[in-house]
């Protein structure tokens, strides 16, 4: 309990001295999650577009896909992503083991099934009448599916909101690809599971304290943005 | 001048129930046609397949100015509108909902704000230019659709019931706005009702449709 209680005195003390190496490792981590969510957002938005306005063979096998794909564990990504980055590897080559680069990567590879897969739900679900009202009003195929997406924006946020809460919380992947090396590919996670390792819980505990405000603020945000969703569609029949 | 809306020899079924057939009219550039009929007798398939949403089955659907068909493509299709019994508003504003078929064909942002508040007008919603669309009454929602319609300055304007579930006060302005655009605008309007009285009304030819195929009235 003492130690608890000692710890987290000690992770107060290091947040509010604004402790450069803890600072570093928040900014590494955000760094990491938020490229791969726009790596992930930048491929996934326009695939959830295509899989819900368009008809074509495999758009079944596909969202199967992407749904399971949600459920991916991170250690099985870190895995298969080691295996091809390994120097041995098809693209050791490139030698991205143990950089940031691996590190989105795997992220990326864990939010893209996400945002893709919660953006298609939200887009189908946007009232068939909007597309009908931009059809007759003249747009065009484009202008139509435009229409449609930014009606489903709300629902779209919230994909993306909760692929970031999934892949900044994650550890196995980053930790096998990353390798965990300080000032250079340390991120919350795997720092608070290598100080805890190590019995230095004050650095952990501090950490521990910045994840658990994000994912609370990624929690706020993320109903916010659902209330907002909530919001009468202006389609009535009657009053 | 407006344009002549050709219907001819048109069929449709879905899954196997036949809904129109051998359907053959011509709705005359700058006319007002009122078109009745029971429930389930093909109103609604009939505009869709007027106004080009969906192709029919057999026949054909022909879009004429003067002597020359117009082929169906988006040019044309951005010379009518239709405005649906249940108008699907966008998510935005009301002003931003009457821009958006203006904004779509790549006009001026000022002639965008003048036709905007022309059609708002027309309609009296101009006290709601700034309101969200999704917290108007169900008859302004209408009215909305119909400013939405207007605004693109239609040729043929094609309305599916725009007053079965709306009180008498804002049926009563749709039906003033559809009489003085059909006063000022050279126009083609094709209005679907089961109100003969609205029918009377308004004034123009009285269609029936009956076993797949159109009637005139009078």
């Amino acid at each position: 309990m003492e130690t608890i209680f000692q710890g987290l005195v000690s992770a107060v003390r290091l947040i509010a001295g604004f402790n450069p190496e803890l600072l570093g490792i928040i900014f590494l981590s955000l760094q990491v999650s938020g490229l791969a969510l726009g790596a992930a957002s930048a491929l996934g938005l326009p695939l959830a577009a295509l899989l819900a306005l368009k008809r074509f063979p495999l758009r079944g096998l596909l969202l199967g896909l992407l749904n399971t794909g949600m459920g991916l564990p991170p250690v099985v990504v870190g895995l298969l992503l080691y295996l091809i980055l390994s120097r041995s590897g098809p693209l050791g080559f490139l030698e991205l083991l143990y950089t940031p680069g691996a590190m989105i990567i795997a992220q990326t590879i864990l939010a893209f099934p996400i945002v893709t897969s919660l953006s298609h739900a939200a887009i189908v679900g946007v009232d068939p009448v909007i597309r009908l009202a931009a059809q007759t009003l003249g747009a065009t195929p484009r202008q139509e599916a435009a229409a449609v997406v930014r009606e489903a924006r709300y629902g779209i946020g919230a994909a993306v909101i909760a692929a970031f809460g999934r892949v900044s919380a994650e550890v196995g992947a980053v930790l096998m690809v990353g390798g965990n090396i300080a000032h250079y590919t340390r991120v919350m996670t795997t720092a608070i599971a290598l100080e805890t390792d190590k019995g230095n819980f004050d650095l952990g505990i501090a950490l521990g304290i910045i994840l658990l405000t994000l994912s609370l603020l990624v929690t706020v945000a993320l109903r916010a943005v659902q209330r907002r969703g909530r919001a009468p569609t202006g389609v009535r029949l009657w009053d | 001048m407006g344009l002549t809306v050709q219907l001819h020899k048109i069929a449709k079924a879905y899954q196997g129930n036949r809904i129109l057939a051998d359907c053959s009219y011509t709705f005359a550039a700058g006319g007002a046609y009122i078109l009745m009929g029971d429930n389930g007798s093909g109103k609604s398939t009939l505009f869709r397949l007027a106004a080009l949403l969906e192709p029919p089955d057999q026949g054909e659907v022909r879009y004429l100015q003067g002597d020359l068909t117009l082929p169906p493509d988006i040019t044309l299709k951005r010379r009518l509108t239709m405005v649906f019994p249940r108008v699907g508003v966008f998510s935005r504003s009301v002003s931003e909902n009457v821009a958006y078929g203006l904004k779509i064909r790549g006009l001026p942002r000022d002639r965008v704000r003048e036709q905007v508040a022309r059609a708002l007008e027309e309609v009296a919603l101009s006290h709601k230019t700034h309101q969200p669309a999704a917290t108007l009454s169900s008859g302004e929602t209408m009215r909305l659709g119909l400013a939405r319609a207007l605004a693109v300055e239609p040729e043929v304007l094609f309305l599916d019931e725009p007053t079965t579930h709306i009180d008498r006060a804002n049926t009563r302005l749709i039906e003033d706005c559809l009489l003085q655009t059909l006063r000022e605008r050279a126009l083609t309007l094709i209005l679907i009702t089961h109100d003969p009285a609205q029918a009377h009304r308004l004034g123009g030819r009285r269609l029936l449709l009956q076993e797949g195929r159109i009637v005139e009235v009078d």
